[in-house]
């Protein structure tokens, strides 16, 4: 396999005297008419130098494409959770993208807003989880609009999972939990890129998730209140993200209730650690003492 | 590990399903009912991938009550098995659904039937079935305690010893079980035994 670059990371002019080995997109079609390049630049002595950028050297595109793509692991460690209680849903999420061993940001909006009242979840591939929950927002609106009335949290996630499940088998990757409040009240849906959907009370989705469900479970009750239920989402993210490695960032705390959703919290899980487990001074046990006379 | 299976009693058929939802070693629900009431006095009890499961349950239900509809007379269970085999048989060759069912009914005229058919659409008609990691176990309980005209109570505590069994012989044994009778009143749920409660879903 030949070292290939990207094409738009390729881009530079070539003086037509200069022979190029590789294969040139032209791109002179895409030129404005009056040059942006100084016609008394030594580098440009042409002026109808048209730009060009390299092709990968592979006679196999596709193949060159699902390379590329392997080597990218996007956003593939992940701690989501979400559950109901008795005043609506409590979602959380941590912030943090890896590639692989890398960490590529530790600021991603895990939590997307689908309308005021529906809330989705991020795990798996994050091109993937934003552009359906974006395109599944456009259809909850036009539901909206042709009915009248705001689409249920059954319906979208169904919605959702349809489309997802006309699409197995083609390498999506989508971990999603649908969330929000409707005409029957608080919902909850888990939903995935297999085709699964799953309505339940309590959800956990990604690396992190047996970490978060530990401490979900045992601190979960139906009747808490809202400071109480956010404290228990805020919690088991980040004792997940203090053993999930790929799991990180900030835990942001969103809460559905019958007025749609607000963002209750977005803190640093590295300051939550010294919040927990305050820096105590450690007792010395043994001071040395100086050899008298020495 | 799912586990499914039915038998035939005196003039009613009984289904009995695991309802876990798992991925790789996450239990993400414990009361997925796999259980599906087909129409009136039909059960349908489907293992296999969850997209899978859900979708073509949901296709056979919507396609035998459109027959319904259509014709004002509903399918018999032999019919509607023959239909869902059909089916099966078709997308085999293009994108199997990969799913195990057992279709239980009733017919005035036939009385009480059982139907096994599995991914790769082979149709029997059966008194006692299974499919999943369980059957290992129930088979052999229903091949031994099993016989033809077996009264409600009867068939309740065999489905229960197999449960028993399959619960303290199975290593990834799934906790909860849902069992579904039909007979000349309909289809019905009948019980669920239950190890671990999820918690209910209010109606806040």
């Amino acid at each position: 396999m030949p070292i290939l670059l990207l094409p738009s990371t390729n881009f530079k002019f070539f003086p037509p005297k200069l022979k190029c080995v590789d294969m040139k997109l032209d791109t002179s079609g895409l030129e404005s008419t009056s040059p942006f390049f100084g016609s008394g630049d030594e580098l440009c002595p042409e002026l109808s130098a048209a730009p060009s950028f390299s092709l990968p050297l592979s006679t196999d595109f596709d193949e060159f494409q699902k390379d590329t793509k392997a080597t990218l692991k996007h956003a593939k460690g992940t701690t989501t959770l979400a559950f109901i209680f008795k005043e609506g849903v409590m979602v959380a999420a941590d912030s943090r993208a890896s590639m692989g061993g890398y960490i590529s940001s530790q600021s991603v909006k895990k939590i997307i807003e689908i309308n005021p009242y529906m809330l989705g979840t991020m795990a798996g591939g994050a091109a993937d989880c934003q552009f359906w929950h974006r395109n599944l927002g456009i259809k909850c609106r036009l539901h909206e609009l042709a009915n009248k009335r705001r689409i249920s949290v059954t319906g979208a996630s169904k919605l959702l999972a349809n489309i997802l499940y006309s699409y197995r088998g083609m390498g999506l990757s989508v971990g999603t939990m649908i969330a929000g409040w409707d005409e029957t009240g608080p919902g909850l849906y888990y939903v995935d890129s297999e085709g699964g959907r799953l309505k339940g009370t309590r959800f956990s989705v990604g690396s992190g998730s047996p970490y978060a469900y530990g401490v979900l479970d045992s601190g979960y009750k139906f009747d808490m209140s809202v400071e109480e239920a956010a404290e228990l989402a805020r919690r088991a993210i980040y004792h997940a993200t203090f053993r999930d490695a790929a799991s990180g960032g900030v835990a942001s705390v969103y809460y559905v209730g019958p007025n749609g959703w607000k963002k209750l919290s977005g803190d640093d899980v590295g300051e939550l650690h010294y919040h927990y487990y305050p820096v105590t001074p450690s007792t010395v046990e043994q001071e040395m003492a100086e050899v008298a006379g020495a | 590990m799912e586990c499914v299976f039915g038998l035939v009693g005196d003039g009613f058929a009984i289904l009995v399903a695991d309802t876990s939802a798992v991925h790789s070693i996450l239990v993400h629900k414990s009361n997925e009912d796999k259980i599906m009431v087909l129409d009136s006095h039909k059960l349908i009890a489907a293992s296999g991938e969850p997209g899978d499961r859900v979708q073509f349950t949901e296709f056979i239900q919507k396609n035998v009550s459109l027959y319904q509809f259509r014709n004002g007379i509903p399918l018999t269970t032999a019919a509607a098995a023959n239909f869902t085999r059909g089916e099966l048989a078709t997308a085999l060759r293009k994108s199997p659904y990969m799913v195990n069912i057992l279709l239980a009914g009733y017919d005035k005229e036939t009385g009480p039937s059982l139907y096994y058919i599995d991914y790769i659409a082979t149709l029997h008609k059966v008194d006692k079935a299974s499919f999943g990691y369980g059957s290992y176990f129930s088979l052999s309980m229903m091949d031994r305690h099993f016989h033809s005209g077996m009264s409600v109570e009867e068939a309740v505590d065999l489905v229960d010893k197999c449960i028993l069994e399959i619960r303290s012989r199975l290593v990834v044994a799934p906790p909860n079980f849902v069992i579904k009778i039909v007979d000349k009143d309909g289809a019905r749920e009948y019980a669920w035994r239950e190890s671990v409660k999820d918690t209910p879903v209010s109606s806040a």
